[in-house]
């Protein structure tokens, strides 16, 4: 872990030195033939690998997503799979090219850390998950409990001030990895895990006996989860926050990974100009006008990737709530293709 | 022929060309070097500013004042949500030293007691002591780690049991419970009594030695001291009506589930985090001391003995006043690079959830902060100091144990 943690730093040290020279990442990508995404170590729904090995979930599909925009091949990235602390500094040394692992937007990490956020592709928020025979219903009745987290991330910062707020003592222990959070909640180290709503129900999945457990009604803080990438660089900013807005405006638009070679033919301008038939859009974003139309045929449209990795069929089973389109009473909105 | 090679002599200092000159060559090329080396530090330094600067990412140590707003599990020094940056690092550094300090002392009893027994003519003393560090020794610390964490961990009573020794004493998933000592008025003269006591043992020491010599009389120097540092504060300690009282864990079976269990106040705990590590870091450091002292022993010859024996020296006496101290000479500078190590796995803590210095400093404090170049550099200077400190002391140890030339 030392190794990790040293290695990264130095290898930041170094390579801040050395590689922000050319700031054209889409330059680079383009001549290295695949994009370098950097994802979690296995949160099922976001990022995981299933058992044949290939990644999957809805972070994992923003970058297939670039990949279809910038090659017209979704299957051209790269992962590295990265813990919560390890993850800015890869991104900041240009290890990663795009990093997109459940990561909270927040104002320190907007204005500090050289990094722009391209966009929100999960709405969250911050639960607790307890055992279900602790009898507890509310999280203002968890005073006096042990709390197991992720260390470097928000949730450390959210529970302290959700528990100060409401004047409730606590003890935190704080892990490096997810699966040794699991781990030590299941053995019984702590009587209250907590990390993002949509973690939780991941997670729950890897518990001994999942149905023992319960999320609670809380939601203590706002997690707009979304991609990053370094500051500097506005031509690859643009690219995948247009990635993301393409993904929104195609599912409301109605344009799916199934019907979209039929609404190549379509008379709705902005579905033309969103399939690259009308317009230069894609040439303005430095790849081809086919950027959209490779998207949506090969990774999907944004519901359809929230529904194949988190949505009520999979065993995850989150509704769309926020994160329905904003036509439908959610917060998913794009700016239009025009 | 004087005069000539006079002359010759002095020709050939004053004709050799400067760069000829062995001694100012050396001169030459050592400016040259360290001239290199400065150059390539000022590099490093202002490229790194200057890239820093343009990616837009925060620099300097303004961050240590800023609040940290995150708990920790265990602080030596007064800790909340609201302390800085800045106490995060004392907390985390207190938190290396005390595992570290601790898992040194156990590793070293433990490795001289292993180094000896594998050393034992009793057959099933030398074979345990040989399966346990032939073990133990080729397997990873960090999967030791997660054994003790993880595995025991899973064995022990959960929140809402416990294993109890005289009722005293507690075990469960939560930790080891252990009364804690109150001290009341009136201790302070037990502390008095201690102090007085060991600079009593010094003088009677020195005494005794010159008496030695002198002499040839023998004085229980060991016996007097231990009378002198424990017995003595003892009597003082029952003379002040015994000013100090235990508090006991409190454990409560009752009420609602959460609050079952320990409550916190009460007691002294240890956190399985804490006991995890320091098991793991000295039963796996004590391997290896254990070789160290096995090789130190048999580094003595074997015609020493036999020449303290000759002389009418019991064994004992042969092992403490002979063997041991020329020993002691082949084991302190090895026994040094086990000790740094000690220290600088500890930061394996960072697997466990142990807020050492890497898990809480170079851990959560750069990433809330993201300046890892300061962070890691602040890290880095800590275990370079803490390794340089020990290194000191141990080479003041070896100074006091090495061969006096008489």
């Amino acid at each position: 872990m030392k190794k990790i943690v040293l290695s990264t730093a130095l290898g930041a040290a170094v390579a801040v030195a050395a590689s922000t020279a050319g700031a054209a990442t889409l330059d680079d990508i383009k001549a290295k033939g695949h994009v370098q995404c950097g994802v979690s170590q296995g949160l099922p729904g976001f990022s995981n690998t299933d058992d044949k090995g290939n990644w999957t979930g809805i972070d994992v599909d923003v970058c297939r997503a670039v990949a279809a925009a910038v090659f017209g091949d979704a299957s051209k990235v790269k992962y590295t799979p990265l813990s919560a602390k390890e993850r800015f500094t890869a991104l900041q040394s240009g290890e990663i090219d795009i990093l997109s692992r459940n990561t909270t937007w927040t104002m320190t990490r907007d204005t500090t850390l050289g990094l722009n956020f391209a966009g929100v592709n999960y709405y969250d928020g911050q639960g607790f998950m307890v055992r279900k025979d602790l009898g507890v219903k509310s999280a203002l009745e968890l005073g006096g409990a042990k709390v197991c987290t992720n260390t470097g991330t928000t949730t450390e910062l959210n529970v302290a001030d959700y528990f100060r707020a409401n004047k409730l003592t606590y003890e935190i222990v704080a892990f490096e990895k997810a699966d040794e959070v699991v781990q030590a909640y299941d053995t019984g180290r702590c009587d209250v895990y907590t990390t993002d709503a949509s973690g939780l129900y991941a997670q729950r999945l890897k518990l001994a006996k999942p149905g023992d457990h319960m999320v609670l009604p809380e939601i203590i803080s706002k997690e707009p989860l979304g991609p990053v990438v370094r500051q500097g660089d506005d031509q690859w900013f643009n690219l995948v926050k247009w990635t993301l807005f393409a993904m929104i405006n195609a599912e409301e638009l109605g344009v799916t990974s199934a019907n979209i070679d039929d609404m190549k033919k379509s008379t709705n301008p902005a579905i033309k100009r969103l399939v690259g038939v009308e317009g230069n859009f894609g040439q303005n974003l430095g790849v081809s006008n086919e950027w959209a139309y490779n998207i949506v045929k090969q990774v999907g449209n944004y519901g359809e990737i929230f529904d194949a990795n988190v949505g009520p069929k999979t065993p995850l089973g989150i509704s769309r709530g926020v994160n329905a389109l904003w036509s439908k009473g959610g917060l998913q909105y794009a700016p239009p293709v025009r | 022929m004087a005069s000539i090679t006079e002359k010759s002599d002095s020709e050939d200092t004053a004709k050799v060309a400067l760069w000829n000159n062995p001694k100012a060559r050396a001169l030459v090329f050592q400016v040259l070097l360290i001239g290199l080396i400065l150059w390539s530090g000022w590099y490093m330094y202002s490229n790194l500013q200057a890239n820093l600067e343009r990616q837009n990412i925060a620099s300097g140590f303004g961050f240590l004042n800023t609040t940290a707003g995150f708990g920790i599990i265990q602080a030596l020094v007064p800790y909340s949500e609201t302390s800085t940056f800045g106490t995060v690092f004392i907390v985390g550094l207190l938190n290396t030293i005390l595992v570290s300090v601790i898992g040194i002392f156990f590793a070293t009893m433990l490795g001289f007691l292993l180094g000896i027994s594998r050393l034992s003519h009793n057959w099933v003393i030398s074979k345990l002591a040989t399966v346990y560090i032939e073990t133990l020794r080729n397997i990873p610390l960090l999967l030791q780690i997660f054994f003790w964490y993880f595995a025991v961990l899973r064995s022990v009573p959960g929140k809402r049991d416990k294993w109890s020794l005289l009722d005293s004493f507690h075990l469960n998933i939560m930790g080891f419970h252990a009364p804690k000592p109150i001290f009341e008025a009136g201790s302070s003269f037990v502390v008095y009594a201690v102090i007085a006591g060991i600079i009593a043992s010094f003088f009677i020491k020195r005494w005794s030695t010159k008496r030695q010599m002198e002499t040839g009389q023998t004085f229980p120097v060991l016996w007097t001291s231990l009378g002198l540092i424990i017995g003595i504060p003892l009597v003082v300690f029952f003379a002040m009506g015994m000013p100090m009282h235990l508090d006991y864990a409190l454990f409560k079976d009752t009420g609602s589930r959460l609050r079952q269990g320990f409550q916190a106040g009460h007691g002294m705990v240890l956190i399985p985090e804490f006991l995890a590590l320091l098991l793991a870091l000295s039963m796996y450091t004590a391997t290896f001391i254990a070789e160290i002292v096995r090789a130190g022993i048999l580094a003595v010859s074997h015609g020493q003995t036999e020449a303290a024996s000759a002389l009418g020296l019991r064994s004992g006496m042969t092992l403490r006043l002979v063997v041991i101290p020329q020993a002691l000479r082949v084991i302190i500078p090895p026994l040094t690079s086990q000790y740094l190590n000690l220290i600088k796995n500890s930061s394996l803590a960072v697997a466990i959830a142990y807020p050492d210095l890497v898990s809480v400093f170079a851990g959560t404090t750069l990433n809330q902060t993201g300046q890892a170049v300061e962070i890691i550099i602040m890290t880095m200077l800590v275990y370079l100091f803490l390794s340089l400190v020990t290194s000191m002391f141990m080479n003041w140890y070896n100074a006091h144990m090495a061969l006096v030339d008489r």
